[in-house]
């Protein structure tokens, strides 16, 4: 089966990834020919299994809610492209109208 | 003596506590070393010579206060996807180009406080995906036993460079197999411990349930001793193990006298494995018969699906792990006005071609009306695969199996075909899914390139592991051999 490039730009949206037509048409074969190698799976009979939540013994790691040491302010800030103050500045993420 | 540069982590261990040499001479030996031969071999992408100088010195006033541990004074190389305060942290991607982490990985931390030395920072596939570094947005690592042929990857620069004698030892980080393919097209030892064993604090995150860090070294009990300074329990990463750490190095021997060692069944003359690499993987089962271990056949019925499982679960995590890289709290950062549109620009041109093809298959797979379909279904399968393990670790110690179907390929030969390069990882992949403990070593040649067998060990089965991987290696002698191309 082969994916359809509007799949493939919806996902592209999904994922945050700005792709050029070349890309696309590219992902369109790629994704598809994995997927189809994939789809092995459905042979497998997994009615009665239960899905792996993790592989090893532990369980409900839990701690004290308390404040523990952090990472200074200027440390945490100073790989920031763009700061203000003791902030990371980004462009405005609401509508002003 | 033996150039500073062939000697075990073990024997530096003893010249350095007997004051024959000075950490300071180690490192400056392998500093020489990396810029004699690195020109070639390519296996950093960021060399510490200032920072190195400086640890060494630092470690030979520990070794003159009688505060050596093990790794003291060693000459260590570093996979460039665990964070480091005082070098760069690039995951071989565009995207991180620069950055500096304000804080050490749990392992970086360890090794510091042991007084390693660091001699740099070693190339890997972008984001630690791919199986030949040929996915490092920056260049491709060449194998020190053919330059024209991959190193193997994803850690691909920190085995080279062990290979190379850039490093006595390294680390590298394995979710598919990224520790112990590499390892084996470059004829060196490479462990995945178990899920669990190492803290994972400080590794960039590809595939949370799968991840797992661990060393590279030209022996065994050099792996063994490295191990048993980066393992343990970390309240900085949950899935870490509380248990104990046992004392690695004196868990090996040499005699297997009943000891119980599973042969894959289905893995013995499997299409895609090339002859030369299913004739060594024989005779070393031979050597092990003569070892005193009995040979048992096994079935893993579900492990052919493993494979198609991962290629659902490790996209499916990197797509969320690598949802981070936004341009806005670190790294390469458009800013095209509007919020959306920086998004899209950055990550577009940040990352890589198969960073995105990951990310796609990943996003597609936990899409609304897939996520059952894929996601779910590849975790239930995952489940089978698991028990498998569980019932043939009932009826032998360890498993036995190739590492890769084939030797170190050709640059070049598989960028154009994704699924291809998917099928180096065919015998590496089902320990990740089970989060088993597996060490590559070295089991001969093929083609004059390193042909690599695999010792997989049940949960928290380090000890077994490595003492049958050892046994071998002291029985065959094939890790005394060195890459000729960079002599």
């Amino acid at each position: 089966m082969k994916l359809d490039l509007e799949t493939v730009e919806h996902v592209a949206l999904l994922a945050r990834l700005g792709l050029t037509d070349e890309e696309k048409a590219t992902l369109q074969d790629q994704l598809s020919s994995v997927l189809d190698h994939i789809s092995v799976l459905e042979e497998v009979d997994t009615d009665a299994i239960p899905p792996t939540a993790q592989v090893i013994e532990l369980q409900n790691i839990l701690r004290e809610d308390v404040a523990g040491a952090a990472l200074p302010v200027e440390a945490v800030l100073k790989n920031a492209p763009r700061t203000e103050d003791d902030f990371i500045k980004v462009n405005a993420v609401l509508d002003q109208s | 003596m033996t150039e500073l540069t062939d000697l075990t982590l073990a024997a530096a261990r003893d010249l350095l506590d007997g004051r024959e040499i000075s950490a300071v001479e180690l490192a400056d030996a392998h500093l020489e070393r990396i810029a004699t031969v690195d020109e070639k071999v390519q296996a950093f992408i960021t060399v510490m010579a200032d920072q190195a100088r400086t640890m060494a010195a630092d470690a030979d006033a520990a070794i003159a206060a009688g505060e050596a541990q093990p790794l003291t004074g060693i000459p260590v190389a570093l996979k460039d996807i665990l964070c480091t305060v005082d070098a760069p942290t690039t995951a071989a991607s565009k995207l991180l180009e620069g950055f500096v982490s304000p804080y050490d990985a749990t392992v970086v931390k360890r090794l510091r406080d042991a007084r390693a030395v660091f001699v740099g920072k070693t190339n890997t596939d972008e984001f630690a995906m791919g199986s030949s570094t040929e996915n490092s947005a920056f260049f491709t690592t060449k194998n020190p036993w053919g330059l024209d042929r991959v190193p193997g990857g994803s850690s691909g620069g920190s085995s080279a460079a062990v290979a190379a004698r850039e490093a006595i030892v390294s680390l590298g980080s394995d979710t598919g197999g990224s520790i112990r393919q590499p390892a084996g097209f470059c004829g060196i030892v490479g462990m995945k411990p178990t899920y669990g064993r190492v803290s994972r604090y400080g590794l960039i995150a590809f595939a949370s349930s799968l991840d797992q860090i661990g060393p590279f070294a030209r022996t065994v009990e050099d792996a063994a001793m490295l191990l048993g300074t980066i393992s343990g329990h970390d309240t900085n990463d949950a899935t870490s193990s509380p248990r104990d750490v046992p004392d690695y190095r004196a868990a090996l021997g040499e005699d297997l006298t009943g000891v119980k060692l599973g042969v894959v069944t289905e893995w013995t003359g499997q299409e895609g494995v090339e002859p030369g690499v299913q004739a060594a993987c024989e005779a070393a089962y031979d050597t092990y018969a003569e070892l005193g271990a009995e040979l048992v056949p096994i079935s893993l019925d579900y492990a052919k699906y493993a494979l198609p499982t991962y290629y659902i679960t490790a996209p499916a995590e990197a797509s969320a792990n690598l949802a981070r890289f936004d341009g806005i709290k670190y790294g390469m950062s458009i800013d095209a006005g509007d919020v959306l549109e920086s998004y899209l620009r950055t990550r577009g041109e940040g990352f890589g071609a198969e960073v995105k093809r990951r990310i796609m298959l990943g996003t597609y797979a936990l899409s609304t009306g897939y996520y059952d379909a894929y996601y779910v279904k590849a975790q239930k399968v995952r489940t089978l695969i698991k028990r498998d393990f569980d019932t043939a670790f009932e009826r032998v110690d360890a498993i036995v199996a190739p590492t890769s179907p084939t030797v170190a390929f050709s640059i070049g030969d598989r960028t154009d075909d994704p699924l291809a390069m998917y099928l180096a990882d065919i015998f590496t992949i089902p320990a990740n899914m089970a989060g088993l403990p597996g060490i590559a070593i070295p089991c001969g040649f093929s083609e004059d390139l390193p042909v690599s067998i695999q010792v997989l060990g049940p949960a928290f089965g380090e000890e077994i592991t490595l003492k049958v991987a050892h046994a071998y290696e002291r029985a065959s002698g094939w890790h005394e051999r060195r890459p000729e191309p960079v002599a």
